[in-house]
C-alpha cells in the first residue's frame, strides 16, 4: 500500500526501546511490562481503543509521566532526560496553546523557549512562519488561538510540536475531530516530515484507517501489546482484509487465550 | 495474556535530572514575561481594573474620612502597601492555575525551560504592571489626596513592589492547591484576610492579644504595614525600615522557591 523508506543511514536504528515499561497511576497498572521498539525515520502508529494507556505511553516517552519503571530509552538516553527536551515534539490531545494570544505569538513564544538569544531571532522567525504554513494556518496567523475552530487549534498545537525541527515526533490523536480533507493533508505532510527530515513519528490515533498509513503499527489493549508490526504482516499473520479486522482478530485471541489461562489456573 | 510482572523492575526508567534547566537564563526569563503581557494586552478591561482599581479605591477612602486627615494618613499608607499584594496574588494564582489546566504548563516543561525561569518571567511581567500601578496610587495619594508622608514617596514605592512580588508569589504557590478557579478565588479571603486582619491596619498590633500578636508577627503583611508607616512617620530610612522591607523581600523570595517546587516536570 504504501512505499516504505528504509531508515536512514547512521541512524542507530531505534528511536525508542523499551523493556519491561510499566507505569503505576495511583494504585492502577496503566502500562504493564511492555517491550517494544520504535525505528528511526519512520511512522509507528500506536492504535488501541480508548483508556487503553497510549497517551500514558507517549507521557513517559516524552519525559512526563511518573512512576515509570523498566528501561526505556529515547534517542539514546533514558526517557526525562534534560538534552532531550529540544529533540522531541510533543503535542497532547487537547490543544495546548495560549487561547488569549494569536497564532503567531504563540508559536513566537514557544520558539523563544526552544532556541532563546536575540541571535537567533531571523531564524526564529522562519521557523514560526514555516511551521504555521506547514498546518496550512497562514490565512489566520493574526487571529486569537481562543477565536479559532476546534480542529484549528489543534493544528496550532500540532504547529507548535513542529517548531526547531524535532528528531521524535510524539503526536497523540492530532487527526482528531478534523475533516477528511484535512486529515489526508496532515498524514500528507507527516510522511514528507518522515522522509525528507528523516525524523521519528510516533502517532497515535483510534482511527483504525489512518493505521494502513503508518511504517509500523503497535496495537494496544488495556495496558498491553497486541501486536508490533507492519502493517502488511498483520493481515497476512491474521488472513484479514484490513487493519482493523486484524485488531479485531487478535483482540478476539487475546481474550480467548486470557479465559483459557484463568479455565487451566 | 495477563502476564504482567508481579513484581514490576525496580529500576527507574530515567533519572530526572534538573541541575541544567534550573539556572536562570535571561532570554526565556524575557520571553516568558513579553508572552504574559502580551496575553493581559488582549484583555485591556483586566489592565484598566488592574491599574486604575486602587487609585479609585484610595480615592474613595479619602472622602470617607474626609474630616479625619490623620487616621487617612495611617490607613492610605498601609492600603497602599496591601493593593499591590492583593491584586497581584488574584491575577497570578489565577494565570497560574489556568497555566496548568491548558496543558501549556506540561508543554513547557517538556521544553528546555527551567522553573526559575517560568516563576522569574511572571514576576517580572507582573512587577511590571504592579510599578505602574503603585506609582500612579502613591501619586495619586501623596500630590492630590494630601497623604501627608514625612520620608520619600520612593520609599513608598519600594515598598508597594515589594508587596507586589509578595503577592505574586504567594499566588503562585497557593494556585498549585486549586484545582478549579472556584478553589483558587478563595484562597484570597484564606491566605490574605488573616493577614489584613492582623497586620495593624485596624489596631495596632501591639494593642493585640498577645496570641495574635505573635501570629502577626510571623505573617509576612504585618512588615509591609510597618515598613510604610516607617515611612509615613520618619525622614530618614530607619534600621525598622530597612528590617521590614528585607523581611518582605525575602518572604517573597522563599515562596517563590517553594511555588517553584511546586511545579512538576511529571504527571502522577
Amino acid at each position: 500500500m504504501m512505499n516504505y523508506s528504509e531508515p536512514p543511514p547512521g541512524g542507530a536504528g531505534q528511536a525508542v526501546q523499551a523493556q519491561a515499561l510499566t507505569v503505576v497511576r495511583g494504585t492502577r497498572e496503566v502500562l504493564r511490562g511492555l517491550d517494544f521498539t520504535v525505528p528511526r525515520g519512520q511512522i509507528t502508529g500506536l492504535l488501541g481503543p480508548s483508556g487503553c494507556g497510549k497517551s500514558t505511553l507517549m507521557r513517559a516517552i516524552v519525559g512526563t509521566q511518573a512512576k515509570v519503571t523498566g528501561t526505556l530509552d529515547v534517542l539514546g538516553h533514558p526517557a526525562g532526560h534534560a538534552t532531550l527536551r529540544t529533540r522531541i515534539g510533543y503535542v497532547t490531545q487537547a490543544p495546548s496553546v495560549y487561547d488569549d494570544l494569536t497564532v503567531r505569538q504563540n508559536l513566537a513564544y514557544f520558539a523563544a523557549i526552544l532556541d532563546p538569544g536575540r541571535a537567533a531571532a531571523e531564524r526564529r522567525h522562519e521557523n514560526v512562519t514555516r511551521a504555521i504554513a506547514d498546518v496550512d494556518l497562514t490565512t489566520r496567523a493574526d487571529a486569537l488561538a481562543g477565536n479559532l475552530s476546534g480542529g484549528q487549534r489543534s493544528r496550532v498545537s500540532l504547529a507548535v510540536a513542529l517548531l526547531g525541527t524535532p528528531e521524535l515526533l510524539v503526536l497523540d490523536e492530532p487527526t482528531v475531530g478534523l475533516d477528511p480533507v484535512l486529515r489526508r493533508d496532515l498524514w500528507a505532510l507527516f510522511h514528507t516530515i518522515a522522509a525528507t527530515r528523516g525524523a521519528t513519528l510516533l502517532i497515535s490515533s483510534h482511527v483504525m484507517d489512518e493505521a494502513e498509513r503508518c511504517h509500523r503499527l503497535l496495537l494496544m489493549r488495556d495496558g498491553e501489546l497486541l501486536a508490533d508490526d507492519t502493517p502488511d504482516a498483520l493481515r497476512t499473520r491474521t488472513a484479514t482484509e484490513t487493519v482493523e479486522a486484524a485488531f479485531l482478530h487478535l483482540v478476539d485471541e487475546a481474550k480467548k487465550s486470557t479465559t483459557k489461562k484463568e479455565q487451566t489456573q | 495474556m495477563t502476564t504482567a510482572p508481579v513484581t514490576p523492575t525496580p529500576t527507574p526508567a530515567s533519572t530526572p535530572t534538573s541541575t541544567s534547566t534550573s539556572a536562570l537564563n535571561a532570554s526565556r526569563t524575557t520571553a516568558t514575561a513579553i508572552r504574559v503581557l502580551a496575553q493581559l494586552r488582549h484583555d485591556p478591561r483586566t489592565i484598566a481594573m488592574l491599574i486604575v482599581l486602587p487609585s479609585l479605591l484610595l480615592l474613595l477612602l479619602r472622602y470617607v474620612f474626609d474630616g479625619s486627615a490623620r487616621t487617612f494618613d495611617g490607613i492610605g499608607a498601609s492600603l497602599l502597601g496591601i493593593f499591590p499584594l492583593i491584586t497581584m496574588f488574584l491575577v497570578t494564582s489565577i494565570a497560574t492555575l489556568r497555566e496548568r489546566t491548558s496543558g501549556t504548563l506540561e508543554r513547557l516543561l517538556a521544553m528546555p525551560l527551567g522553573k526559575g525561569d517560568l516563576i522569574a518571567g511572571y514576576a517580572l511581567a507582573f512587577g511590571t504592571l504592579a510599578i505602574v500601578q503603585s506609582a500612579l496610587a502613591t501619586g495619586l495619594a501623596v500630590w492630590l489626596l494630601g497623604l501627608d508622608v514625612t520620608g520619600s514617596p520612593w520609599l513608598l514605592l519600594l515598598v508597594a513592589l515589594l508587596d507586589a512580588l509578595l503577592g505574586t508569589a504567594l499566588g503562585l504557590f497557593v494556585s498549585a492547591f486549586a484545582s478549579s478557579e472556584f478553589q483558587a478565588v478563595q484562597f484570597m479571603p484564606a491566605v490574605i484576610f488573616p493577614q489584613l486582619l492582623l497586620c495593624g491596619l485596624f489596631t495596632p498590633r501591639s494593642n493585640m492579644h498577645p496570641v495574635l500578636e505573635a501570629i502577626s508577627n510571623v505573617l509576612p503583611m504585618s512588615y509591609a504595614v510597618d515598613g510604610m508607616n516607617e515611612v509615613l512617620t520618619h525622614t530618614d530610612i530607619t534600621a525598622t525600615f530597612v528590617r521590614d522591607t528585607l523581611i518582605v523581600a525575602t518572604c517573597a523570595l522563599l515562596v517563590l522557591t517553594l511555588g517553584a517546587a511546586t511545579l512538576r516536570r511529571r504527571t502522577q
